[in-house]
């Protein structure tokens, strides 16, 4: 809501108002500029890696030791992939009937309810659930099978941080279908879950597709939570019970001490982390382009 | 989907057949609100006993087995002090000059919009790398309050942009319209009528930051630093409440008592905000009759 012409004409005169605006301009431009001095700022300190190592090495040495000069990251990039896909594999499931029951199922207190306590759980920090996860999951899980710091229950913590992000966004999206195609299929005979399941979803698909594809981003950056629960063993898993370390977990455990190529290998898998996670933005903000054309 | 329209017609269906998805559907809520139950009542299980006056205003001692956390709610307070007052001024600025100056659907709003938003992606551990490698080292503030103070400052600028600028666009037409008409000029109608209308969304912004802020540990671990000393100055290393937590249970063996009641204090703090913030945005609605988007 800009002003309207008449009264902008009328108050937007005077010298006060182009200080005010020059000085808005400057903190506006300051802000929005920040996000570029934290990409180059991390991608210049990867610069001296790229150039004495190079990119390949990422892939082809042996092993993650870089003290002795070996460099190899597919180990802790598939270790990002799996963790979060299986974070995936149970939110997004879980979320979407969670925001199918507030549109839906939910009564006018338990709905409310129940999405105020959605809202708490996105807040809940993840040391909290890392701390959680380690005094309860982890040793259930070493019931099991040791250690019980592993794949499984790196997935389980981040699938609570990442559940709320897609039920809330996925709530918007459904209460965003017009009434009338739920109402339109209930009088052709459908029933509640099939009105629901063949005409709701599909129409708010690509909404929830990029709430999906957010949580899917937020669970490949997330770092505290993980690091206390994964066990952080540079290894490609075979199982869900063996140890795994993610590339943010990497960089929280290694920065603090790392020196010279070291340091700047780190530095370079931070640029890789941001990269993608900002190539899978770009990929959300495109399906929901999509949605808009519905 | 509003309630009024549906249960007519899906009750009549309902009678036909057994709605046997009812209950299916209903699992999952049931399921996760267990979880997060169980998750809470063993968190107040373990930290119920370890919180006391003492416990709040001792200093630590062995690494933080014994004593309190006095210095780390000093050291808490001012990082996020200083996070709330470097982010606070920036993100009024920039939303005045979107929502008051530029025109709604311009492209440099969809461009800054588009940046903020990109800004509000980005990890929080590649906040913390960039602080270490900024704050702390190039601009020379080493590990100290002040270099975790202005990492988180950057890291919750898009969240209290995004309410301060639904918050003034919330404000009538018409308060602009008669500020101009009684002559006021555009900055004086900004300061003494819009701002005063959008403050408790400002406010409800504010608190939204200050929890994420709070919780926050992966931008301070190489920015504020470890250190559990009572800060002096603004240039010592303090830690959090969440690095303590972080600390306790990782580095130092048989800290997870302490732990716990870190832990519990740090909920207990996000609940008392979170309560704050239901009570804001109730105000807002009644005043506004509008609602207020809490990004998730």
């Amino acid at each position: 809501m800009s002003w309207p012409q008449a009264a902008e004409r009328r108050a937007g005169q005077g010298a006060a108002d182009r200080w005010l605006a020059a000085l808005l301009w400057a903190a506006a431009l300051f802000s929005s500029g920040i996000v570029f001095v934290i990409v180059s700022t991390v991608a210049v300190e990867a610069i001296p890696f790229l150039r004495e190592i190079g990119l390949t090495r990422l892939v082809s040495d042996e092993g993650w030791y870089p003290t002795y000069g070996r460099f190899q990251m597919t180990a802790m990039l598939i270790g990002s992939l799996v963790v979060a896909a299986g974070a995936c594999v149970l939110a997004l499931p879980a979320g979407v009937v969670s925001a199918v029951y507030l549109a839906f199922y939910a009564g006018r207190w338990s709905g409310r309810i129940y999405q105020r306590l959605l809202e708490i759980l996105a807040g809940i920090p993840s040391v909290v659930l890392g701390f959680w996860g380690l005094t309860t999951v982890v040793p259930l899980i070493a019931k099991v099978e040791q250690p019980g710091t592993s794949l499984l229950a790196a997935s389980f913590v981040l699938t609570l941080m990442i559940l709320p992000t897609v039920a809330l966004i996925a709530f918007a999206r459904i209460a965003a279908v017009p009434d009338a195609y739920y109402r339109g299929a209930i009088g052709l005979g459908f029933s509640r879950w099939q009105a629901i399941r063949q005409v709701v979803l599909p129409a708010a698909r690509p909404g929830i597709a990029t709430g999906c594809i957010l949580a899917f981003a937020r669970a490949l950056g997330e770092t505290m939570a993980v690091v206390m629960v994964a066990g952080n063993i540079v290894q490609v898993p075979t199982s869900v019970f063996q140890p795994v370390r993610t590339l943010s977990a990497n960089i929280a455990l290694e920065v603090g001490y790392a020196m010279d190529v070291h340091r700047s290998s780190l530095f370079a898998s931070a640029t890789i982390l941001v990269l993608a996670v900002l190539v899978i933005f770009a990929v959300g903000r495109w399906v929901a382009r999509e949605d808009a054309h519905v | 989907m509003s309630e009024a329209s549906q249960p007519l017609l899906a009750h009549r269906s309902a009678l036909r057949r057994v709605d046997w998805s009812a209950p299916a559907v209903c699992a999952i809520p049931v399921a996760v609100v267990a979880v997060m139950a169980w998750m809470l009542g063993e968190i107040a299980w373990l930290g119920a006993d370890k919180l006391s006056w003492t416990f709040l205003t001792e200093a630590p001692r062995n690494a933080g087995r014994e004593g309190g956390i006095g210095p780390i709610i000093a050291s808490t307070g001012l990082i996020v002090g200083i996070c709330l007052a470097t982010a606070l001024p920036l993100a009024v600025a920039t939303s005045v000059l979107i929502a008051e100056y530029l025109p709604a659907h311009s492209r440099t709003v969809r461009v800054m919009r588009t940046l903020l938003d990109v800004l509000a992606a980005v990890p929080s551990i590649v906040f913390g790398v960039f602080g270490y490698a900024f704050f702390a080292l190039a601009l020379g503030f080493g590990f100290s309050i002040l270099s975790g103070g202005l990492t988180l400052a950057t890291m919750i600028l898009p969240i209290l942009i995004g309410s301060i600028e639904q918050s003034l666009r919330a404000v009538p037409l018409d308060m602009r319209i008669a500020g101009a008409g009684l002559g006021m000029t555009r900055p004086a109608v900004i300061a003494r009528v819009l701002l005063p209308l959008a403050s408790p969304g400002i406010l409800a912004g504010t608190l939204l930051g200050l929890g994420r802020a709070l919780a926050e540990t992966a931008a301070l671990v190489f920015t504020s630093g470890y250190v559990a000393r009572m800060p002096e100055s603004l240039l010592d290393s303090g830690r959090t409440l969440s690095i303590h937590v972080f600390d306790l249970s990782m580095n130092v063996p048989g800290g997870s008592g302490p732990a716990a009641g870190t832990t519990l204090l740090l909920v207990l703090l996000l609940l008392v905000l979170n309560g704050a913030l239901l009570w804001l945005i109730a105000i807002w609605r009644r005043r506004t009759g509008m609602s207020f988007t809490l990004t998730p």
